[in-house]
């Protein structure tokens, strides 16, 4: 199970004074001040709205909010995915003290091919269908550990028996159409770590697949963080998967993170109004009766509202709410909210 | 039981499939599916991708032919009807489905659709009509100002509504959800489950839920169905269903649901592997080889649908026979 290929890579060289900048040994990522804007011929659109986020190692963050709320642009812009129109216009990616946004394309790939991962909600869709499993493990293996023959072939083995897959020598010779959508996520997973990343990020990983299936994904991403320390940013809109997989959670609306803290006070101290709509607005299977549902729709990015982007749908907003924007402050050791009135909700 | 406006009795489908150069095998949507629901009444018929849930909801609203059993509306035998006759009670069933933008042609305003039925079965007078679709609009929780704009210009809440709109404008007594909100943010979600609850209140609509997803099974329905490969499962009352489950594949269903809050404790019942295909499936319970609780009994014996109780089923056959006041404990 124990790779060797963890310890290697977190003592590649860096710079000094980047070493420096992180600031908890073990903090492996810290996203400052991220903007992104869409631009269209006739328009700009701001879609990031200054995005602050850090992830330490063998810890799991989730972000969680709606459609359009920004999240899969925020993993596409710290693996350096993003493309036109959407454009990166400010802030940092600091990864083990680097920062990503400073790197050129070449460079960019490799800390993206070896050191960050990224899985996708569609494990199909993401893999070539012209290729076999096991040909494009193949080649992952022997671009970043120069593994061939036997050896990958065994290496590939190993991984996929890693990520739960039975029979992982049939597996290698299959194609992805002919692997159900549970196997897929599985198989994507294995390649993702074929380079044993330090980071993994994965954009509503368990959302295409059954209740089931959508179980032993969660059960394997938490295993992966136990036996590899593999610190992860899950993506979802499932507050169900936030309880069940994450130690910290940002919640995401238009582009800003309106709240930031551990599951648990999450939970149990909601401060953002929108968290608290959130929480009140799923099914439950332990609750019945009327949802309370939340007004109104997720705004448009292009006609965002001015001050808090929440205002028109907030019960509690006021004169404040509607002209300045909130900013993410703390409201306690490791709680951060974006709310002008949080104080006084509380 | 006579009241239920909507029985249907042994129902199954079964695909032919090409299978090498001659041979043709059968894939079996559905078997044997019987169920009733009455009006003012939600059942949900619960089961992952491949368990045949749409496929039953298609064949009793006749939008595809069943191999066999019967469906009576109201009384009504409708399976032998031909097909100009069963036009001719579509008005009464209609159908919600989950991808609202995928189902409203795009061409047209949504007003137009909602209308079509309308103008279709006759339902008012031409000049009615554009009243008639305003007061629909209303009834969905949307406004005169939506009835001239285009499906994309609706967000995917705005989408649904007129989807029901337009499945409610023929008056039906029966609706098919069809995972009606799957395609739905969190917060929409719960405003389309609160109104499909008002105007089943409102209207005595009965309602064929189809879902995968417990939670908001829990919110709707008065009853439940599992399928697994097809076949039911398991019936009853859903607080029961959910919360003293009887068959090993709801039970596994049920843990395996995200928890609600991050201190819950779950027991945890994990099947191996992923679900068997419905091309010839095993003779006997169809649960076996990911079953953690079978035993050789349940591949020799037939696994059929039994009544536990008035209200409760299961086709679990180490339940059956070991369980004691409808209470199982197979991991002892």
């Amino acid at each position: 199970m124990d790779l060797p290929g963890i310890a290697a890579s977190s003592e590649k060289a860096h710079s000094p004074q980047g070493l420096e900048q992180a600031r908890e040994s073990e903090e492996i990522l810290r996203v400052e001040e991220l903007r992104v804007e869409f631009h269209f011929p006739d328009s700009k659109v701001v879609v990031l709205a200054g995005i602050d986020l850090d992830v330490s190692m063998g810890e799991i963050v989730g972000i969680v909010g709606e459609s359009g709320s920004g999240k899969s642009v925020t993993a596409l812009s710290i693996i350096g995915l993003l493309r036109p129109p959407g454009v990166v216009t400010g802030g940092r990616v600091l990864f083990c003290g680097e920062n990503l946004l400073d790197l050129g394309a070449d460079e960019m790939r490799a800390v993206r091919g070896e050191r960050i991962s990224m899985i996708f909600q569609n494990p199909r869709a993401s893999l070539n269908p012209v290729f076999s499993v096991g040909k494009v493990l193949r080649e992952v293996l022997r671009l970043h550990s120069g593994l061939r023959g036997a050896a990958a072939r065994s290496r590939a083995i190993e991984l996929l028996s890693d990520v739960g897959l039975p029979d992982p020598e049939t597996v290698l010779a299959r194609y992805p159409h002919q692997l159900s959508g549970g196997m897929a996520q599985r198989a994507m997973i294995a390649l993702a770590l074929a380079s044993s990343p330090q980071l993994l990020l994965a954009d509503e990983p368990s959302t295409a697949l059954d209740v089931t299936i959508q179980y032993q994904i969660i059960q394997l991403l938490s295993r992966l963080r136990k036996d590899r320390n593999l610190a992860q940013i899950v993506i979802t809109h499932n507050l169900g998967v936030i309880a069940e997989l994450c130690d910290r959670v940002a919640v995401m609306y238009a582009g800003t993170i309106v709240e930031e803290a551990p599951v648990g006070q999450i939970f149990d101290e909601t401060r953002h109004p929108y968290t608290k709509g959130l929480l009140a607005a799923r099914a439950r299977t332990e609750g019945a009766g009327e949802l309370e549902s939340i007004p109104g729709q997720v705004p448009d990015m292009r006609n965002r509202p001015a001050g808090c982007a929440f205002h028109p749908r907030c019960a509690f907003a006021t004169g404040i709410c509607r002209t300045a924007t909130p900013i993410l402050e703390m409201s306690g050791a490791r709680h951060k909210v974006a709310c002008h009135r949080w104080k006084e909700l509380a | 039981m006579t009241d239920s406006l909507l029985e249907v009795a042994g129902l199954g489908k079964r695909y032919p499939v090409r299978s090498g150069v001659f041979g043709f095998r059968e894939l079996v949507a559905a078997d044997e599916v019987s169920l009733s629901v009455k009006a003012g009444e939600t059942l949900a018929l619960v089961g992952e991708s491949g368990s045949g849930k749409s496929t039953v909801g298609r064949c009793i609203l006749r939008l595809e032919t069943p191999s066999g059993g019967r469906v009576r509306l109201d009384g009504k035998e409708i399976t032998e009807l031909p097909e100009s006759e069963v036009r001719k009670l579509r008005p009464q069933m209609q159908m919600v489905y989950q991808e609202p933008l995928e189902s409203l042609n795009p061409r047209h305003p949504v007003g137009k659709l909602v209308a079509e039925p309308l103008f279709l079965h006759g339902i008012v007078p031409k000049s009615d009509i554009k009243r008639r679709v305003v007061e629909l609009f209303r009834l969905v929780g949307l406004g005169e100002e939506h009835v001239g704009r285009y499906p994309h210009a609706l967000s995917g809440g705005q989408q649904q509504r007129v989807g029901i709109a337009r499945a409610l404008a023929s008056n039906p007594r029966l609706l098919v959800l069809d995972e009606p909100t799957s395609a739905l943010d969190v917060s929409v979600e719960a405003q389309i489950l609160n109104l499909l609850k008002d105007l089943q209140e409102k209207l005595k609509l009965a309602y064929l839920f189809i879902s995968h997803d417990l939670a908001v099974v829990s919110m709707l329905a008065d009853r439940v169905a599992v399928l697994y490969l097809g076949q039911i499962v398991e019936t009853g009352p859903t607080r029961d269903v959910l919360f003293n489950s009887y068959h090993p594949y709801t039970r596994a269903l049920v843990s395996a649901t995200p928890v609600d809050h991050p201190r819950q404790k779950k027991r945890r019942i994990s099947l191996s592997g992923e679900p068997t295909s419905p091309i010839d499936p095993p003779a006997n319970c169809r649960l076996v080889p990911r079953c953690p609780f079978a035993q050789p009994v349940c591949s020799k014996v037939e696994a059929e649908l039994a009544s536990v109780d008035a209200h409760r089923s299961t086709r679990c056959v180490r339940f059956q026979r070991e369980h004691r006041n409808g209470i199982w404990n197979p991991s002892e």
